[in-house]
């Protein structure tokens, strides 16, 4: 009762608020119960049903029927257990980075182990398994593909991009800073465009390169520039007494930034990597204007057959249930991360040991 | 000294949630005298001087200021606060401003004072805790015991009656503290009305009437400062002396 | 140093071995396809039709370059009026998640956290989704204010007919915001000479929201609407905000408050308490606390992550071409597929874009040294 009191209703102002939003909740939560659970078709054999029951209750028949298709794609349907095994591969890669007791150089070993095998198992063509081609793919199988291999490549060069942008060297310096620029400062889609339309006129006549691809290199070189800025304020956050104790141990450059200065900065810029990698799983859905078929994509093209045209606000509401599922959750593990790291020994504390050692 | 008591706490208590920061606090602080308050660190000392000029709101009890009662009436206590200046550890000069704006502030918006008479003031002030020519410099240029003195200057330009000082000097390297406390101690002299949060036990030898001794929230002996410090009578304050003085 | 020099130069021989590389390809792989270079189809006819054109006049016969003008101008209108509401919707919401009213408060991190957390893309689709098929067709339009009608061909609203008071009601707009400055310079100085305080702030309120309406009065108030009026199959008169308009303004819109509605949050946190305390101890009333010691404070943490966010939602209205509102991006993309140049048409868009983000960055750093906080000078 006290903490009504206290918290809803602690002054005339705030009091008239919170009537006006239980008003609010009152009007809406309802119908939207309704709508989504209570009068929703569950499943159905066609869309009679659901025609019948439009604007009373959701369609969720059409994401039961079609729910293979925007897992999967077009993946053929006996082989399906291999998308899914390799959804539940690149989830463990996730799981097992965002543990801290993994944060080691062993990481990347298990990162390419899983890149392999995602690659073996999709393509097929080894071990008994027939061959796949990558026109195929789709559906969240496929958005979690680009997001996985995307950041996994654009990681590696985030790092010299970063270190490029702080060098002495102005020609390094300015190739860098160049491309840093450029990239940040168009829409991801022109970046797309580029690739799927200018990246086959840059290679010899009779060398081609499939359309998923080019999607891929467009958003590992997009990812890239956005992790080193990233990248970039971490190694700005460094102390720079860190700095000067290890060139006064005599460590050259390379060694320096390898042992002493890159550990630190990557640990410091991990909350924002982490953010910066749930806007890049949303950006995957861009794919769609290019003609790819991620979840989004799918979920639009099931939509286009006739009987399941009109049911755009349920399919849409489930995408966003999806996407929602996954960035909250890497949006909740950042913050707790944050939360953590800031109650880590400082940088200092290290410098110390250096020096005394 | 004369008798008439400006400050008075009567069966003060504070909760933070269900942590209580002051019990059952009495005190009663005349014109012109000078009360050190010291403990150990979370005894309640902050709180309790916190709680005379409202930056925390007291459960049960009454405080009262130069016969005002604090209470939940807003009026009331934004005129109490104009008559109290406060100088914090922090000092909580506001960055975007010169030191001279930080002293002619208030007196401009709240005692709405024409900007010339102000500013003359402001640099009376400056030059009373002797450092006049930073008039023109941003806090994050002075020094932290320069930033402290213009902290105390911008709390006087108000004229209040009472000046509350919590731990002004903990904040600040060795060689700043003795600048700090040189103006306090010339405050003191010229009649202030002083209720001092610190450790800097020579400052409460010289400078104070009574010491207030707490602990656990509880005031647990007030005494003047030859008769604290040279017989403490409770076991409390025994065991502090020892830990401060002893080293 | 003379490590340096050999990288640097090993640098540019393999950018340039690379670049030489590309180059002579495309080049070969253009003339095998006989698509054209170079930017002479700007001046070619478009021929084809662009659906909205922000005030501009456009017909299928005009150039390429015609077009591409219509698509920017068509950019900046959603991106400009998106930022103002983005702007006005994030701040409420940012300060609503610091209210010390629980509901309110959480209902404002709900609603941050789920657009957050969606693609924006998905979000545009779901309002499209919204409009073109569960608003009712224009004769069941819905009119939730007099004049307006929601339908699945659009939102209509009224206009007022131009009248010539209009040019005297502008003219007292500008007269009013004048009096509006010189009253609250002469308070002010004022205030610095004796001390009294007007409040300037509701005079020049009273200026430039009374002088227009004065002289609207005085015109005897000439207010006729053009209403939106059936006719056939839809509305004709009025203005006609169409669905691909409505949807991308309302996502953009809402998807960049979310973002706003944060960095608001965070700029007040920024303060420190004991600027408070300092401010409240003084004596200052939390009104005037907030106008001199906070807000100044909090701009600072604000406005750089601000300008970002308008980047971003600039960049985003790139997304246009997905549900067919003719921004540049669509309109290069049909000039690409009709004259199969795709190299200048993706440089024009780049072009447009960078010159966009670069002033926003320079405007940023400007506004930086301007009001950054001056350190220690020793």
């Amino acid at each position: 009762m006290s903490w009504l009191r206290a918290n809803l209703f602690s002054s005339w102002p705030n009091a008239v608020l919170t009537l006006l939003a239980l008003a609010l909740l009152w009007r809406m939560l309802p119908a939207f119960v309704d709508w989504a659970f209570l009068d929703a078709i569950w499943s159905a054999p066609d869309s009679k049903a659901c025609r019948a029951a439009k604007g009373e209750g959701a369609c969720w028949a059409f994401i039961a029927e079609k729910h293979r298709f925007i897992l999967f794609g077009t993946y053929p349907y006996e082989e399906h257990w291999r998308p899914a095994l390799c959804i539940l591969v690149m989830l463990a890669l996730y799981a097992v980075s965002a543990l801290r007791r993994f944060w080691q150089p062993r990481l990347v070993l298990f990162w390419l182990a899983g890149l392999v095998a995602v690659g073996v198992l999709m393509w097929g063509g080894v071990f008994g398994l027939s061959y796949v081609e990558n026109e195929r793919w789709g559906g969240l199988m496929l958005t979690l593909l680009l997001a996985t291999f995307g950041i996994a490549f654009a990681f590696p060069l985030a790092i010299p991009l970063a270190l490029g942008r702080r060098s002495q060297l102005p020609v390094v310096r300015g190739f860098c800073v160049g491309y840093i620029e450029l990239i940040r400062g168009v829409p991801l889609i022109s970046l797309l465009f580029m690739a799927s339309v200018m990246l086959p006129l840059f290679l010899p006549a009779g060398v081609t390169i499939d359309k998923l691809l080019r999607a891929q290199i467009a958003m590992i070189l997009f990812a890239a520039a956005y992790l080193a800025e990233v990248v970039r304020g971490g190694l700005q956050a460094i102390p720079h007494g860190q700095v000067e104790a290890a060139d006064a141990l005599g460590l050259s450059y390379w060694k320096k930034t390898a042992l002493v200065v890159l550990p630190q900065a990557l640990r410091i810029a991990i909350p924002p990597l982490v953010n910066t990698f749930i806007a890049f799983f949303k950006d995957t859905s861009l794919v769609l204007i290019i003609g790819l078929f991620d979840l989004l994509t799918t979920i639009k093209v099931s939509l286009q057959e006739p009987a399941w045209t009109g049911f755009g606000v349920e399919a849409y509401v489930f995408a966003s249930i999806v996407y929602f599922v996954f960035c909250f959750t890497m949006s909740r593990y950042s913050q707790g991360l944050e939360r953590d790291l800031s109650r880590q020994p400082r940088p200092g504390a290290k410098a110390g040991a250096l020096r005394d050692a | 000294m004369p008798d008439e008591t400006i400050i008075e706490l009567q069966g003060v208590n504070k909760w933070f949630g269900a942590f209580q920061a002051l019990k059952n606090i009495d005190l009663k602080v005349a014109r012109g005298e000078k009360i050190v308050v010291c403990g150990p660190s979370g005894s309640g000392k902050s709180t309790m001087i916190r709680v005379i000029n409202r930056l925390e709101a007291h459960q049960s009890g009454r405080v009262l200021v130069d016969g005002t009662e604090l209470t939940d009436d807003l009026h009331a206590v934004e005129t109490i606060r104009s008559e109290v200046g406060m100088v914090f550890q922090q000092f909580n000069l506001f960055p975007h401003l010169t030191a001279l704006e930080n002293l002619t502030l208030a007196p401009v918006w709240v005692r709405k004072m024409p900007r010339r008479e102000a500013e003359e003031l402001a640099l009376q002030l400056l030059a009373r805790v002797r450092i006049p020519e930073q008039a023109h410099k941003y806090p994050a240029q002075l020094s932290g015991g320069q930033q402290q003195r213009v902290a105390i200057a911008r709390a006087l330009a108000m004229r209040p009656k009472i000046m509350l000082f919590d731990e002004p000097t903990s904040a600040l390297d060795p060689e700043m503290i003795k600048e700090v406390l040189d103006v306090m101690v010339e405050l003191a002299r010229e009649g202030m009305t002083m209720v001092v949060v610190t450790h800097e036990m020579g400052f409460a030898r010289t400078v104070a009437d009574r010491v207030c001794f707490m602990d656990a929230g509880e005031i647990v002996e007030t005494a003047p400062p030859a008769e604290f410090f040279g017989a403490p009578r409770t076991e409390r304050a025994k065991l502090f002396l020892s830990q401060i003085l002893g080293h | 140093m003379k490590r340096g020099w050999l990288y640097q130069a090993g640098v540019l021989a393999a950018a340039g071995l690379v670049l030489w590389f590309f180059v002579s390809n495309t080049a070969q792989n253009l003339e095998s396809r006989k698509i054209a270079s170079g930017f002479g189809f700007l001046s070619r006819e478009a021929g084809f039709e662009i659906g909205e054109t922000t005030f501009l006049a456009y017909g299928a016969a005009d150039t390429y370059l015609r077009a591409l003008g219509v698509g920017l101008a068509n950019t900046f209108r959603v991106a400009l009026i998106g930022v103002v509401f983005a702007t006005v919707l994030g701040t409420l919401i940012g300060l609503a998640r610091l209210s010390s009213n629980w509901l309110v408060a959480k209902l404002a991190a709900v609603y941050v956290e789920v657009m957050r957390n969606i693609p924006l893309l998905v979000q545009l689709f779901f309002w499209y989704a919204i409009i073109s098929e569960n608003l009712p067709g224009p004769r069941e339009a819905l009119s939730p204010l007099p004049g307006v009608f929601l339908s699945n061909r659009g939102i209509a609203l009224p206009v007022p007919v131009a009248h010539a008071a209009y040019g005297w009601i502008l003219g007292a707009l500008v007269l009013g915001i004048a009096g509006a400055i010189g009253a609250s310079l002469w308070a002010r100085a004022r205030q610095a000479a004796t001390g009294a305080q007007l409040p300037s702030g509701w005079i020049g309120l009273g200026l430039v929201l009374g002088l227009p309406l004065a002289v609207f009065h005085a015109f005897g108030a000439p207010l006729a609407w053009d209403q939106p009026e059936l006719s056939g199959f839809n509305f004709t008169g009025g203005a006609a905000l169409t669905p691909e308009f409505a949807a991308l303004l309302g996502g953009l819109s809402i998807y960049t408050a979310a973002f706003i509605a944060e960095i608001v949050r965070a700029g007040v946190l920024a303060v420190d308490q004991g600027q408070f305390e300092a401010a409240d101890s003084l004596g200052l009333p939390r009104r005037r606390a907030m106008r001199l010691v906070i807000l100044p404070q909090a701009l600072r943490v604000i406005v750089p992550p601000m300008t970002s966010q308008y980047l971003n939602l600039t960049k985003n209205s790139s997304l246009a071409v997905a549900i067919g509102y003719p921004d540049l991006v669509s309109i290069a993309n049909t000039t690409m597929n009709q004259t199969g140049q795709a190299i200048e048409g993706i440089a024009i868009i780049m072009l447009v874009y960078l010159t966009i983000s670069l002033s926003i960055s320079a405007f940023m750093n400007w506004y930086n040294r301007r009001i950054a906080l001056r350190g220690a000078a020793r």
